[in-house]
Parts: C-alpha cells; structure tokens; sequence
C-alpha cells in the first residue's frame, strides 16, 4: 500500500489523471484512510479550480474595442 | 485529432498569410481575453497589460509566416504574449523580479513540503470574483520561480495540455509534469490562508 509521501510526489499525475490505473487504486485506497492525504488533494483541486476561472482577474471594460482599434491603426484597414 | 475549430483556424491563418489581413480578427477573437490574462498575470497591472496584450496580438500577426503548425496558433500566441509581458517586467521592475526570483520553497534536495494541510471547505460561487482572492492569486503567482510560473499560466490557467506546453516552451513532458506539480504545490500553500479567509467572509463567520 503506498504512502502518504508517494501520494504527494503523485498529487499531480493523480489529479491530472494521469497515472496507471494500479497505481491510481492504491492511491485511492490510502486516501479512504488517510484525512491528510484527502485534504491535500482535495485542496489542489480547489486551488485549480479558483486560478483557472477566467473569472479570477477582470478584463477592463472596452478592451476588445481598443483593441481593434489598435491593431485597425497598424494594419491600415 | 484534427477538430472542425482547428481546421477552420488553419483556413483562416493560410487565408491571412495570403494578404487578407482582415481576417486577424475573427482568428484572435476566441483568445484575446486568455492573451490579455496571461500578461496580467505577469504584470499585475490593467493598463500594462493592456498594451502588452495589445503589441502581442499585432507581433502575431506579422510574424504569422513563422508559426509553423497551425494547429498550435493559441499557445503560440500565449507564448507572445508571456515573453512580451516578461521583458516589460524586467525592464521596469528589475528589482522586484530578482528579489522575486530568489524566494523559492524548496527544501535542500529540491522537493516542496507542504507546511500543513488545512481543510478548504465547499467553494461558494463568488469567492473567484473577490477582490482579495485576485490580489492573492497575483501574489502567489509572484512568488513562483520565473520557470515554474510560465508553466503553470499556460497549463493550469489557459488550460493548455501538457504537450502543448511542452512544445512551446521548447521543455520535455517530463520537465513540464515535474514544473506543474511543484507549482501546485506552492500556489495551494500560498493561496490556503486567502481562501479560507475569503470563504469565513461569505459565510459571515
């Protein structure tokens, strides 16, 4: 059964799906039992998810308009 | 697998090598919000990143004759606009980046240790558009070896795959695995206290 510091060295590859599925049941098997290692993983996920909502940062307003305007200014059309 | 998006975008960017430069725009509209992001993230401000943004999307389209698999046109692009952003930070931050540069987490033999493991409840929907958890995720992303950084834009936060990063970036799909899961790690670390903070606030605690 693997432990926790070979869940953390898989943290990526298992939340990315990204791993044999033998290796991925023992993973999950120690998660059941180990609160630390879920918190953990747990956690990632939820840090994955703020950072990649385009949400997170603003886009300031009449950005696509200056930027056409921009870009019609360079190009000449 | 070729896709009907792909397909139509390798049409319009033979098209726009051809002479109808027009078409620029209907090619760049589905990322112009990510090119503006990625130099926000970098540059940690709107009017910077803007012209950053902006200078990116025009070096695009001259330099469209070097864009050698069509099908790569985002993170290529993506990839302009990190360079761009990257060069106006050092030149007008020089200080601040190498400071910024220096501050790692790792531990003597290179490996990060989580520091503990706080539990982060339920997300609430509006948690993302706080003010503070925009201020935090910049400074996370501060925090971050250059390296670690750029992977870590592309990959978690423009949502590239991890060949597609790879071959941008010019670095093995081994190194990006191995860039990505350190990143993770110091971004959980880095943004645990803000959210669990932001999330007390919404739950009026």
């Amino acid at each position: 059964m693997v432990k926790c510091d070979k869940v953390l060295q898989e943290l990526s590859n298992y939340i990315d799906e990204d791993l044999d599925p033998a290796l991925r049941r023992e993973i999950n098997e120690h998660l059941r039992s180990c609160h630390r290692c879920t918190v953990l993983v747990d956690s990632t996920r939820k840090m994955l998810y703020v950072v990649g909502d385009e949400r997170v940062f603003e886009i300031p307003i009449g950005f696509g308009e200056r930027l056409h305007s921009f870009l019609s200014e360079r190009l000449g059309n | 697998m070729e896709t009907e998006v792909t397909r139509d975008e390798s049409t319009l960017i033979e098209r726009i090598r051809g002479g109808e430069t027009a078409l620029f725009y209907e090619l760049i509209r589905p990322y112009e919000r990510s090119v503006y992001l990625s130099a926000y993230s970098i540059l940690h401000n709107h009017a910077d990143a803007e012209e950053v943004a902006q200078e990116a999307l025009l070096k695009a389209l001259t330099h469209l004759d070097q864009l050698r698999e069509n099908d790569k046109f985002k993170a290529w692009l993506l990839l302009i606009a990190i360079n761009e952003a990257r060069m106006r930070r050092r030149k007008e931050r020089p200080h601040l980046y190498e400071s910024l540069e220096e501050q790692t987490m790792e531990t003597e033999n290179g490996e990060f240790m989580p520091r503990q493991f706080a539990d982060w409840r339920e997300i609430p929907s509006d948690l993302i558009e706080r003010k503070e958890i925009r201020t935090a995720v910049l400074k996370a992303l501060d925090s971050l070896p250059e390296k670690y950084r750029d992977v870590f834009i592309l990959r978690d936060m423009q949502h590239l795959t991890v060949a597609e990063t790879a071959a941008i970036l010019g670095l093995t799909v081994q190194a990006v695995k191995t860039q990505v899961h350190r990143a993770r790690l110091q971004m959980r670390e880095q943004l645990r206290k803000a959210v669990d903070g932001q999330i007390a606030v919404l739950e009026g605690k």
